[in-house]
């Protein structure tokens, strides 16, 4: 036991000490300090868009002036002057915007918005509905209809989602839960190909450096392939809780130094109160694990088997076809879908659960159903790191013989 | 040291070694010989116990082999290696605690090793930095750095050139005065000839030869002689005690090989051979190792 613990030291620390390591490390709370930055500019700036505009109405049918409303950053005012009068003053009031709607406009369909700066998109979404409204109801009392019958008819309706549960009803925010789960399935995914490669290429770093035979002199195959593993889990651990307690660290210098109360971020952030974040990290971190452990011990016998990394292509195809399938389909079905019975497969099976539970977790699936997938998801890790170790026992002390499948079932049933 | 009895081991569609046994005396160097592909790296193989046979067993100073005798045994394999981008002190220290040592005594007996070799400049250095030669330097430190009772090598001076090779040649003999014994495999049957007591010949995974060297080169004389003299050519009578093999004249001087007569002794070959010529040389030839090596993997 005390080899292991020495391989797994220096497994570990080789990668911890590297150079690419530091800057991923630091990079990525960086970046999220970038982000806050660029929200922090774009709402300061929207803030000055948002300044009121004066829009002054030359109305030449008289339909119009006096029936339009004020709005938060509009302010309507009529005029009654020539129009080259009134284009003469927007040369003076820079902000203004003049709003000229000619006698036969409807024919014409020549209704301009006039300013020295381009008024933008919402001033003038919001000035078209407006003209539009007084329209139709210029019209419908020109053929008798009566307006006030049709404003009661009119309803306003809009949902609000609440899932029953047990201490009362809750508000689910879909949008969020759906994104929690998609980000936790993109991050597992991501993560086991990026650290289970790293494993294939430290065994095939060992292989070509020959240095395996002078290790394997000293401790068992196995020692040697759960060392690496652990090691390597140790790094993305260290990584991922790096990464945690900065992010947390820069959203606090920018929660201080951003400071903004009506920023875009505050309406994530309470949209997301609802998501219980301490019973998804820790799923999190078990399928990440057992997932881990699973996959990497694969990735380490095809690592074995191989004498290059450009070798490992067609050992590479059965092990990243359910990972790449679960992903797609978890985050546009699945996602959408977390109670379905392909959803219940999914995320019961070892190979395809860790990313496919990560999708369903926020949606809060049966307990049974969670429990009964975590305690597959340990049978499967043990039985896989089993059957890549008889095969990375073999695997690693062949040099030079290019390796099939059927080898790889012979070297499964050699004898120690 | 190492007794190894009726050795089998069977891999898929091929047998590596066939009922081999054989016994490695404590305190010797001994030469494991034999052809590409003969079985020496399986053998080799489950001495360290790196693989298991399927039947037979091994004794190690007449315990049966287990794990606790890793750490009493040394291997530089054929095919080795070093971490490229580890720096070469901490990357000894590691072999050597994975073989038991404790960090301080790593430590302590590296900086030794590495002042006898004159490479004390080297601690921080990365194996990539280093030419082949270095590398296998801090290979065979690595290797004997526990201070092993049994010491393998497999092909050490193979990446030497022979000034380095040399001076682990030295320090071979002197782990060995020390006690360790060491198993030894190369193809270089000069070196074996220097260093090794005794060996064993493996061939198409059985053993076909083993025992000292002086006793199995003697049991391959075959009453050849080596005869040079000077004067006029030999004439031949019909009577001579031995039939000629080949003859070469060069610089005044004849060099005649030949074969004894069945019952003939060198002195009935001096007798022929006073009354006509002046005799400055008369050898028998005992086969070398070499040669013994290609006769018998034919």
């Amino acid at each position: 036991m005390n080899k292991v613990l020495l391989i797994i030291q220096r497994e570990y620390l080789s990668r911890v000490r590297k150079k690419a390591f530091l800057v991923t490390v630091f990079l990525v709370p960086v970046l999220l300090l970038a982000m806050y930055a660029v929200m922090y500019l774009i709402y300061k700036n929207s803030s000055e868009l948002n300044a009121i505009r004066t829009v002054k109405v030359l109305d030449e049918t008289g339909q119009f002036a006096g029936k339009m409303q004020n709005k938060p950053t509009i302010k309507f005012e009529d005029v009654n002057k020539p129009l080259a009068e009134a284009r003469k003053d927007l040369k003076t009031h820079k902000d203004d915007i003049l709003l000229y709607i000619p006698k036969d406009y409807e024919s014409l369909k020549s209704i301009q918005l006039l300013s020295e700066k381009k008024p933008n998109i919402t001033v003038s979404m919001a000035i078209e509905r407006q003209l539009n409204d007084i329209a139709t109801n210029n019209n419908m009392i020109a053929r008798g209809i009566d307006t006030a019958k049709i404003k009661d008819v009119k309803s306003n309706i809009s949902i609000s989602a609440k899932e029953v549960t047990d201490s009362g009803d809750k508000e689910s925010n879909v949008g969020a839960l759906y994104g929690v789960g998609v980000a936790g399935a993109i991050i597992i995914y991501l993560s086991l190909f990026i650290y289970g490669a790293q494993v294939m290429r430290g065994v095939i770093e060992e292989k070509t450096n020959r240095i395996i035979e002078v290790i394997v002199s000293s401790v068992k195959p196995f020692q040697l392939m759960l060392g690496k593993i652990i090691g390597v889990a140790l790094v993305s651990l260290t990584q991922f809780l790096a990464w945690i307690v900065l992010s947390v660290v820069v959203s606090y210098i920018a929660n201080k130094y951003f400071n903004a109360p009506q920023s875009p971020m505050l309406g994530v952030f309470a949209s997301l109160k609802g998501v219980p974040f301490g019973y998804i990290v820790s799923c999190f971190l078990f399928y990440f694990l057992t997932g881990f452990l699973l996959y990497s011990a694969l990735f380490a016998a095809v690592g074995s088997a191989v004498d290059s990394e450009s070798e490992t292509q067609q050992f590479m195809f059965p092990i990243t076809m359910p990972l790449l399938f679960t992903y797609l389909i978890s985050v546009t079905f699945l996602a959408q879908n977390p109670d379905s019975t392909l959803a219940f497969w999914l995320s019961i099976i070892p190979f395809t659960a860790p990313v496919a539970m990560m999708v369903r977790l926020p949606f809060d699936p049966d307990p049974w159903q969670v429990g009964l997938s975590m305690g597959l998801m340990v049978i499967g890790f043990i039985f896989t790191v089993w059957v890549a170790a008889r095969i990375y026992r073999v695997g690693i002390l062949m040099y030079g013989k290019k390796a099939s499948y059927s080898e790889l079932v012979k070297w499964f049933f050699y004898k120690e | 040291m190492l007794s190894i009895r009726n050795i089998v081991k069977q891999y898929a569609g091929h047998r590596a070694l066939d009922d081999v046994s054989l016994e490695v005396p404590a305190g010797q160097i001994f030469g494991l010989l034999g052809p590409n592909g003969a079985g020496k790296t399986s053998l080799i193989r489950i001495i360290n116990q790196i693989t298991a046979p399927d039947s037979g067993e091994i004794l190690f100073n007449g315990e049966k082999l287990n794990q606790s005798h890793i750490e009493r045994i040394g291997y530089m394999p054929e095919e080795r290696g070093l971490y490229k981008k580890m720096a070469i002190g901490e990357q000894i220290v590691y072999l050597a605690r994975l073989k038991g040592l404790s960090h301080a005594e790593a430590t302590r007996r590296i900086k030794n090793w590495f002042e006898k070799l004159q490479i004390q400049d080297w601690w921080n250095k990365k194996v990539e930095e280093l030419s082949k030669g270095m590398q296998q330097k801090a290979q065979f430190v690595a290797t004997v750095l526990h201070e092993p009772d049994l010491i393998i090598l497999d092909e050490p001076f193979s990446g030497f050139d022979p000034g380095n090779a040399e001076v682990i040649k030295n320090e071979i003999i002197e782990l060995n005065q020390k006690g360790a014994t060491i198993l030894f495999s190369t193809h270089r049957m000069e070196s074996v000839e220097e260093l090794c007591s005794s060996i064993a010949l493996i061939h198409k995974s059985h053993k076909i030869l083993d025992g000292r060297i002086k006793d199995i080169r003697n049991s391959y004389r075959n009453a050849t002689y080596l005869i040079e003299y000077s004067g006029n050519a030999l004439s031949m009578n019909g009577n001579q005690p031995f039939t000629t093999i080949d003859e070469a004249f060069n610089d005044e001087t004849h060099t005649l090989r030949l074969k004894l007569n069945e019952g003939a002794t060198s002195n009935d070959v001096l007798q022929y051979l006073i009354p006509q010529v002046s005799v400055n040389r008369l050898q028998e030839i005992i086969p070398s190792v070499h040669e013994i090596f290609i006769q018998q993997t034919k």
